[in-house]
């Protein structure tokens, strides 16, 4: 067992310290990067505290739209293969939401101001969370 | 740098008509270029030049037309009424500066957010749509024969392209799978008239001022294709800066766009060929997205390398919004 304070909690220090201290204090080039470097770790800590549950989401609908077990990586590859294969479409009860479900939970991680995510998640009558 | 500043002045002493060079920044580090701006003086009389080269003359990306035809292609496009930077000069082996060309430093904004929001632009915005349909309409009017070294590739040809692209990568992706079948099923035929296209008029390659479209830039993908690539890629989401409503750029609508390029000579737009092309462009964005994680792994390991890797997932977003909505 690992002491406090957990890893999201220290990236969220270090990301602040990149944006409110080094950004400003710095010109041109350096400064953005500082704001990119503080972007990259908040998105590490979204993943950290996103991650898990998500990935146990997305490995139970790929489950039952599959029809087989196996770990995450494997099963979306199955997916990956069905779909090219043509064995499976939009058509297929299922795989436009399961699509959907994955691709709103990468942004949530990734990018969650994309102004496309939040266009979906308000179409989709989804809460905008605000991580 | 240092080493730069002696072959400048030099060159700026007998092909540029100054006789000192300062100033000298780099402004971009491209991954099949070098962009450097410096000033070339006469007297105390400035005039800001843009250098383009690749040091070695290496042609680093298959992809890329090379820096002498980017160079012709510049002149071309001028002299059909596109509003680019003017060449001043090709390098040559006696410079002693790799291969590339010098060309006029034009004044303006690139960046997207900028163009699509800045209050600086407002009033330029509503004419730059119309605006890009007309200068697109005239760089299809270029002679393909006059550059026999352009890839020509069909709207399937290129789809397959990205598709070896993507499994190279070996990371599935489910969503990028259902892309290709519909693009596949949905696929143009070959072009009637394939035309020279820019290959990157979008956002970022386009030199705004208040008064519009002041230069089109950075010409090392062009090749010979179907027209309405063009048009569609400066409709793909990537470049609309999250103002989703406005599909061209972020700055105006689609039909300005087709009527500017039918208006200007531009062939009538197909509007079922146009969707499709925009459906291309997220995937051939996401797609080079894709490709980043083995360039921060190998080439370049930088904090925004890994996070442009990162950006596959907005474009499998904005796929799904396109093709599963």
């Amino acid at each position: 067992m690992y002491d406090p304070p957990n890893p999201p909690e220290i990236l969220a220090a270090v990301a602040r310290f990149l944006k409110e201290e080094v950004a400003p204090a710095t010109t041109g080039h350096l400064s953005f990067q500082a704001r990119v470097a503080a972007n990259a770790l908040e998105m590490m800590r979204r993943q950290l505290e996103l991650g898990p549950a998500e990935d146990a989401a997305e490995r139970a609908r790929l489950q039952a739209l599959l029809g087989m077990d196996g770990d995450l990586l494997t099963l979306t590859a199955e997916l990956s293969r069905r779909i090219a294969a043509g064995e499976i479409d939009l058509t297929t009860p299922g795989l436009k939401d399961h699509l959907w479900a994955s691709a709103l939970a990468k942004m949530a991680v990734d990018q969650p101001t994309y102004a496309a995510y939040r266009a979906s998640l308000a179409e989709r009558g989804q809460p905008e969370d605000e991580r | 740098m240092e080493a730069l500043i002696e072959p400048l002045t030099r060159l700026a002493q007998r092909k540029l008509g100054g006789d000192a060079i300062a100033g000298l920044t780099r402004l971009s580090a491209g991954a099949t270029q070098e962009i450097w701006r410096f000033g070339v003086f006469r007297g105390d009389v400035e005039t800001p030049v843009i250098l383009r080269r690749a040091p070695g003359g290496v042609r680093v990306s298959d992809a890329a037309v090379g820096l002498a035809t980017e160079a012709s292609l510049l002149e071309a496009a001028g002299r059909a009424g596109v509003p680019v930077p003017q060449v001043l000069c090709v390098l040559a082996d006696e410079d002693g500066l790799g291969h590339g060309f010098v060309m006029e430093f034009v004044e303006g904004e690139t960046l997207g957010g900028r163009i699509a929001r800045g209050e600086a632009l407002a009033g330029a915005r509503p004419h730059l749509a119309r605006q890009c349909g007309e200068i697109l309409a005239r760089i299809h009017t270029l002679d393909p024969g006059d550059f026999p070294t352009l890839r020509r590739a069909t709207p399937a040809e290129l789809v397959a392209q990205y598709r070896t692209s993507y499994e190279a990568s070996a990371w599935p992706r489910p969503v990028l799978d259902l892309t290709f079948r519909w693009l596949e099923t949905h696929c143009p035929p070959p072009p009637e008239k394939p035309r020279l296209v820019h290959g990157d008029f979008r956002n970022g390659n386009l030199m705004i001022g208040p008064d519009g479209v002041r230069a089109v830039l950075d010409w090392e993908i062009a090749h010979v294709a179907d027209p309405m690539e063009d048009l569609g890629w400066l409709c793909t989401n990537a470049w609309r800066f999250g103002v989703l409503d406005k599909p061209v750029g972020g700055f105006g609508e689609r039909e300005e766009l087709w009527a500017g390029y039918e208006a200007a000579g531009g062939d009538p737009v197909n509007r079922a060929h146009a969707h499709w092309w925009e459906v291309y462009g997220s995937m051939r964005w996401g797609v080079m997205c894709v490709g980043m994680t083995a360039a921060f792994r190998t080439a370049d390991p930088s904090v925004e390398r890994s996070v442009i890797a990162r950006r596959v997932s907005e474009n499998e977003l904005d796929l799904m919004r396109l093709i599963a909505a």
